[in-house]
């Protein structure tokens, strides 16, 4: 076979694992019939279903809430992490803190979930929404302290010392050339800590208390008694809107790399 | 990076950046660890919360230390369910780790082989399924997999199977596998997507020139060269999935032992808190070197 | 040359003259990182409206001694005084001065406009001052229709006077050149250097170049310093560096030379024209060598004798005088360089001394060629004793 053709086949075949079954459960949850295997015509049944189920509406909210607060706070911590990494090379602790930021990429939810708790317990909070969302900025601040260190490593220090050069203090260099700058991965640190807190199960179920059931947690309990419709219904809507997400985010950088390229024409013509 | 202007005139002020994450971190991550670890040598008891000593000014502290015992690791080492699960997770991850490779391997390599123009859109198509959550793709499986399901559809539909007979892979090792290759494949495709298409091409024109063939030039010039890819890759799915509870829970059966499960039942089931920390004790021990060895090199890497 | 150089320079050498005050002083100035010294104890004056020049391989302290100047790294020993005034513990975004950078480190995200108004907003000017500066400085580096571009959006000839205009907007007392040129192809980093003098000379201003790059350096500037290993081995102006070169380093780092190893025969009293420096004899390896040079070499000492292509005379004709700075060799390369040809001659004793020809006719064949045995003639002023 040759190379090409032998690519094109792997690469057809792992992307049909990767997606089929996400495809069928999408499918399924248009399916008037309530049986899997049984296809019984085209149906918005289960999205009825699913929006008056109140309890299940409720958590959708409770995980909005958490997601937005803790992708906030985790994309202020990580960016400050981020920069604590790059721009401060010697410091007491600095091999300890860097174990910190790349541990809870690697931990097992289950550890990072029950010692939490345990904390939470020790220092006498009740749990509930609010620790939920520490529990959620405190993992997914290392994510974005990962997404935003790597555009930190690449940025060229010289812009930052030619504003000191003509007279820019540093804190407000900060602000007007270097956050600018990695604002996109910033907001693509957000993003990623948002869906991060949205998908998150096992670390919400230590940390939440009553009144705070998540959307992963209402699934799961749900799923542990039997695969429904509904719940096809709502992990498409999910689905439904990470794509939207995603698509809306490579359209936009697809824009900048067209104008960088057009640019880069511009100049082309320039020097001629 | 040596001492710059933004180091040399220093403001005190600007050590807030590195206090700030620093603390944080501390309290909501680090200090926890050490509040598992004495939990974990205490008693159970049924009070809220449920175990004792519980830590009760400075005056009774020798108190405090004098209740503290192995009782529970004593136990842990008795009872040859928790060893078995230990060793299992540790199979099961071990297995997963390999059959990731394989699979993740081949797609990084016709990825990284692609035109250059499709590869950002492969890229976005394998991290696409990432976006969407763990839970859902797990999920989703449940209804491929189940005795009733597609899969026994599909191959009664082809004539694979008889009307009356069904795949029994559902709630088995077998279908935890699958779960897991098909939940990690991301993790195990990025890193060694990256490994090889940094890779110089003309290193394998090279090769070729001077009389390599392009198998053998695989295996001495691509293959060690994206061994980094493959031993970052190789962390990223084998330490998680050690720990592993939404995939054996949801996908696997009652002999599929997991520590990540054992751990979750000891804790929400039985409310013994004090064993629940002790076997994260011992699970954070048996992966300690792994995300060491990950952490050294993410830093190389940073 | 052919080009306009636009007014003639006046004579000027503040340099010779003892009473004047220097401008930039580098006092006793040492940097260290950990264990590495970049630059050691180096003291340097800098004189106004100098155009000076730092002038190294890479990793010679050049740069980090510029960065300290400009205030992005502090001394671990010594005093930087500008006007007098000592600098030290003086932030970069406080000090007088204004840096271009390397990379032109344009603010991608800014227009060609806001990068050049960035530094008089920082001194709060106000808008139509700001306006009408940025104005002339578009001017000045001829870019007024490109106000509005981004610098993405530039070619790289384009971005470098932007970088220029930008620096040169807040009147810098120094401006500091971080390898100004290097990024630009040949032809235009021959425009770009005569274009900078005449900013230079019509600002007034006191330029500080860093480069590796000794034409440029040669080209450019008032005078030199030459750096090696954090030290200064050379302070001079360009003709001197080349003509009288201090040391084999300064000597072999500038321009095409021959170093030959001699030992010292005699010095002084045999004065073989009246009114001329002393001649010092010189013996290397059998090869008799008199050089005019007044030199504080006595008899045994080891010495190099430096001497540039251009000043030896080739030739297949035996001269009538060959006891003394004559060699005789074969040709064993030819290098052709379009005004000039190189002959590398190979003397009996196995080494090579380059001669250099100019090529003043259109001759395709040369009379000259591979395996000639050839006489190679200096008079007594054309090399140089090194005792460094």
């Amino acid at each position: 076979m040759k190379p090409q053709r032998f690519d094109a086949t792997i690469l057809t075949l792992c992307f049909a694992f990767l997606y089929i079954p996400i495809i069928i459960l999408v499918v399924y949850s248009f399916n008037a019939s309530r049986l899997v295997t049984v296809w019984g015509g085209f149906s918005l049944h289960w999205y009825q279903v699913m929006w008056s189920n109140e309890g299940l509406m409720d958590a959708a909210w409770v995980t909005a809430r958490v997601g937005v607060l803790s992708a906030t706070f985790g994309t202020i911590l990580g960016t400050l992490a981020a920069l604590t990494l790059t721009r401060f090379p010697r410091f007491p602790g600095r091999v300890a803190f860097t174990g910190m930021v790349y541990a809870p990429l690697v931990m097992p939810e289950v550890i990072t979930g029950l010692s939490m708790l345990l904390l939470f317990v020790a220092m006498n909070i009740d749990r509930g929404f609010w620790t939920v969302t520490i529990a959620h900025t405190t993992f997914t601040m290392c994510y974005v302290a990962i997404v935003v260190q790597s555009r930190l490593i690449t940025f060229d220090r010289s812009l930052e010392e030619a504003a000191q050069d003509l007279g820019c203090p540093p804190v407000k260099t900060f602000f007007a050339i270097t956050l600018p700058l990695i604002l996109p991965a910033i907001v693509s640190g957000w993003m990623l800590a948002f869906t991060l807190s949205l998908d998150d199960l096992v670390i919400a179920s230590f940390t939440t208390g009553p009144g705070a059931t998540t959307l992963p947690i209402k699934i799961y309990s749900q799923v542990r008694l039997g695969v429904t419709p509904e719940i096809n219904a709502i992990c498409t809507i999910l689905i439904g809107l990470v794509t939207f997400g995603v698509i809306i985010t490579s359209i936009t950088t697809k824009r900048a790399e067209m104008r960088r390229i057009r640019d880069e024409h511009v100049a082309i013509r320039g020097i001629s | 990076m040596a001492e710059t202007g933004a180091t040399a005139h220093t403001n005190p002020l600007r050590w807030l950046v590195v206090a700030i994450p620093y603390l944080w971190l501390f309290l909501f991550f680090a200090a926890p660890f050490f509040i598992i670890f004495k939990i974990s040598l205490s008693d159970t008891a049924i009070a809220m919360p449920p175990y004792t000593p519980t830590f009760e000014g400075f005056g009774a502290i020798g108190d405090f230390f004098s209740q503290l015992d192995f009782e529970n690791y004593g136990f842990l080492g008795e009872d040859p369910l928790y060893i078995d699960a230990y060793l299992s997770s540790l199979r099961i991850a071990l297995i997963s780790t390999l059959l990731l490779l394989l699979v993740g391997y081949p797609m990084a390599l016709a990825m990284a082989r692609a035109q250059a123009s499709i590869r950002p859109t492969l890229m976005m198509m394998v991290i696409l399924p990432f976006w969407t959550s763990f839970l859902i793709r797990v999920y989703a499986w449940i209804g491929i997999l189940k005795p009733e399901g597609l899969l026994t559809l599909l191959f009664q539909t082809i004539g694979l199977m008889g009307p009356d007979d069904q795949v029994t892979i559902f709630r088995t090792d077998y279908a935890v596998f699958i779960g897991i290759v098909y939940s990690y494949l991301p993790f195990m495709v990025l890193p060694l997507y990256a490994a090889l298409e940094k890779m110089d091409g003309t290193l394998l024109e090279a090769a070729s020139d001077l009389g390599c063939p392009p198998w053998k030039a695989f295996w001495k010039i691509t293959f060690p060269l994206s061994l980094p890819g493959v031993i970052a890759g190789a962390l990223i799915c084998f330490i998680p999935i050690t720990g592993e509870f939404v995939i054996p829970d949801l996908l696997g059966g009652a002999e599929t032992l997991m520590i990540g499960k054992t751990l979750w039942t000891e804790f929400f089931g039985n409310r013994d808190w004090p064993l629940a920390s002790a076997v994260a004790v011992l699970l954070l021990l048996a992966l300690v070197v792994p995300i060491v060895i990950f952490q050294n090199q993410q830093q190389k890497v940073g | 040359m052919a080009k306009s150089l636009g007014p003639v320079k006046r004579k000027f050498s503040p340099w010779t003259d003892p009473g004047a005050v220097p401008f930039i002083r580098f006092e006793n100035i040492t940097k260290r990182y950990g264990d590495f010294v970049a630059v050691n104890n180096l003291t340097l004056d800098i004189y106004e409206r100098e155009f000076f020049s730092l002038l190294g391989p890479s990793g010679c302290g050049k740069t980090t001694l510029m960065r300290m100047l400009a205030g992005f790294e502090e001394p671990s020993e010594g005093r930087i005084l500008l006007q007098g005034k000592d600098m030290s513990g003086v932030p970069p975004y406080r000090r007088p001065t204004n840096m271009m950078f390397q990379s032109y480190a344009l603010f991608p995200h800014m227009t060609v406009e806001k990068n050049i108004a960035f530094g008089l907003q920082q001194d709060g000017l106000s808008k139509p001052d700001i306006a009408a500066r940025v104005e002339e400085m578009l001017k000045l580096v001829k870019l007024e229709s490109f106000a509005r571009r981004k610098p993405a959006q530039l070619s790289g000839g384009q971005r470098q006077r932007v970088a220029l205009a930008r620096s040169l907007a807040k009147r810098p007392k120094v401006l500091l050149l971080d390898e100004p040129l290097g990024a630009l192809d040949r032809k235009l980093r021959e425009e770009t250097q005569f274009e900078l003098m005449d900013i230079q000379h019509t600002l007034g201003l006191t330029f500080l170049i860093v480069t590796h790059d000794q034409e440029e350096a040669m080209t450019v500037s008032d005078r030199i310093a030459v750096m090696d290993k954090g030290v200064i081995m050379q302070v001079a102006t360009p003709a001197e560096i080349y003509e009288a070169p201090n040391s084999r380093y300064v000597a072999d780092f500038i321009g095409d030379i021959n170093i030959l190893e001699c030992a010292v025969t005699g010095n002084a009293g045999d004065c073989l024209r009246d009114g001329h420096p002393p001649v010092v004899r010189l013996v290397s390896n059998g090869l008799d060598i008199a050089v005019e040079q007044e030199c504080p070499v006595t008899a045994g000492d080891k010495v190099g004798f430096a001497m540039r292509p251009e000043k030896v005379r080739i030739s297949l004709d035996k001269p009538a005088d060959t006891t003394v700075n004559t060699a005789h060799g074969e040709v064993w390369d030819i290098g052709y360089l379009g005004d000039f040809s190189i002959f590398l001659v190979k003397l009996e004793d196995g080494r090579i001394l380059r001669a250099a020809q100019a090529n003043v006719s259109r001759l395709v064949d040369r009379p000259i060629t591979f395996g000639d045995s050839v006489w190679l003639t200096w008079p007594l002023d054309a090399g140089l004793v090194l005792t460094r």
